[in-house]
């Protein structure tokens, strides 16, 4: 870290954040949300009912041009070419030597016309990367990070309550559109990261208040980015800088499912022959048995580390991650995590550690 | 509780405790501030220490755990545990609720008598946290 204290950037929904009550922190430079009534009575509501999380913090890339296409299969892990006009798709971004730089929504918003959200850590690398590859193709690589507010709308009730203020059908999940919502045009995508069902707005940072605005009046909770941590974690979703880093590949963090090597994309030798070799550690689920809260960096016994940990409170005990020699890895398994000197025993779950009743 | 409140009846440490002392039995409660629960959050994990365990005085004796973050409690006071808060093991939320009261943290014999001189009144530890 730098000795001189760094001017951190404020939301556009800085206001409403502290008309809502919120405590703010400092998170990737920036000064967000990271409570307002409670972390498990936001996490609660996003789980019953329906919650609203100012992400605005998270970047966006734009790709486009004849050979924005090709350019893409070249970074993303995924295959570029099987989402239509209006889907997105998760992958990963590669260096040669298959070390994960970020994890990434990519929305195709026209044939030629791809956006690609960030993680607000990684922007700056991204959008290096992304220009450094671009020359070799007839694509025109964009830095629209100031161009957007972003809103997930998660829970439920979600869809319902969005559904009221839009001026036209919803995007189904893993898909996007234009529209109109609370009179603000916007980007709807139907993705998230709480597990549960709902949509991302993207939005032009002067208008975000409006669509904040109206969908409290509507009865939504703000949920700030503590609860955002402790929802991804009980369903396992990776946080890039946690359970990922340039320092591992997606094999072995479980995320070969969004690794197409046949596409050619950097670092795909490497994942082929991760995959084909097997992974020497995994990423797992774990949960506490008893009491204790296994937290980031807690050493594995045999070898390992936590990389997420909380406290769920859905599940009401200690859950994370942790990577570990492959050969503990099966759900059932019984580890010994070392939290702060005192031994805890945690087993192995399948993930994810959270699932809706039907 | 949802207001601040830093009872007059109480001695402070700037780290956040605060020592209920009883000069009867030169018996001390522990427990910490509304700022310091407030700061940390909803606590939903503490794990007390042992009874006859030491505690001095400006060091950390125990953790209590919220959802996002765990912390370190440091003893406003040098002594012997005596007793621990037991029911928080089931109520841990009652450290929020009720600092001063339901969410005390150990009882010490206290060694030192001469060592309380150097905690602050309620506002002396007020005037430190604006």
């Amino acid at each position: 870290m730098s000795p001189v204290e760094e001017t951190l950037r404020r939301s556009p929904l800085h206001e409403q954040h502290l008309a809502a009550g919120a405590k703010l922190i400092p998170f990737a430079g920036w000064e967000m949300p990271v409570q307002y009534a409670g972390i498990r009575a936001e996490h609660l509501a996003v789980r019953r009912d329906a919650g609203v999380f100012d992400v605005s913090h998270m970047g966006q890339v734009e790709t486009r041009g004849p050979g924005a296409q090709a350019l893409l299969q070249r970074l993303l892990s995924n295959d570029v070419r099987r989402v239509p006009e209006g889907g997105a798709q998760y992958s990963v971004l590669c260096r040669e030597d298959g070390g994960v730089l970020d994890d990434l929504f990519t929305y195709r918003l026209a044939d030629c016309h791809f956006l690609t959200v960030t993680n607000a850590a990684n922007h700056e690398r991204d959008l290096a990367w992304w220009e450094r590859h671009a020359p070799e193709f007839d694509a025109d690589v964009t830095d629209c990070r100031d161009d957007y507010a972003m809103l997930a709308v998660q829970g439920p009730r979600a869809r319902t309550v969005l559904a009221a203020l839009a001026d036209g059908p919803l995007p189904p999940r893993m898909h996007c559109c234009q529209r109109t919502l609370a009179g603000v045009p916007m980007l709807v995508c139907g993705t998230g990261y709480t597990g549960e069902d709902g949509a991302e707005l993207l939005v032009a940072p002067g208008r975000a208040a409006e669509v904040w605005d109206a969908l409290l009046a509507a009865g939504v909770t703000p949920i700030g980015l503590g609860a955002r941590d402790t929802l991804r974690l009980e369903v396992c979703y990776h946080l890039y800088g946690n359970d990922l880093s340039e320092h591992g590949g997606p094999i072995e963090a479980g995320l070969g499912w969004c690794c197409k090597e046949g596409t050619g994309f950097i670092g795909s030798d490497a994942v082929a022959a991760a995959r084909a070799g097997g992974a020497a550690r995994r990423l797992v689920a774990f949960t506490i048995e008893g009491p204790g809260i296994a937290r980031q960096g807690n050493p594995v016994a045999g070898g390992g580390v936590v990389t997420s940990g909380t406290f769920s409170p859905c599940l009401e005990q200690g859950i994370g991650m942790a990577y570990v020699p492959a050969g503990h890895a099966e759900p059932g398994t019984e580890l010994e995590i070392d939290v702060r000197g005192t031994a805890r025993a945690a087993v192995v779950r399948a993930k994810p550690l959270y699932r809706k009743e039907p | 509780m949802a207001e601040a409140s830093y009872p007059d009846d109480l001695l402070y440490h700037a780290e956040h405790d605060w020592a209920r002392i009883d000069p009867a039995t030169d018996e001390a409660t522990f427990g910490i501030t509304w700022y310091a629960q407030d700061l940390l959050g909803e606590v939903v994990f503490f794990d007390p220490p042992k009874v006859g365990a030491q505690v001095t005085k400006d060091s950390p004796y125990t953790e209590v755990e919220s959802v996002k973050a765990v912390s370190d409690v440091i003893a406003p006071l040098s002594g012997e545990i005596v007793a621990v808060n037991d029911a928080l093991a089931d109520s841990p939320e009652s450290i929020n609720e009720d600092p001063y009261g339901e969410g005390w943290l150990v009882k010490i014999k206290l060694s030192d008598r001469s060592e309380q001189e150097s905690l602050l009144d309620s506002a002396a530890y007020q005037a430190t946290l604006s």
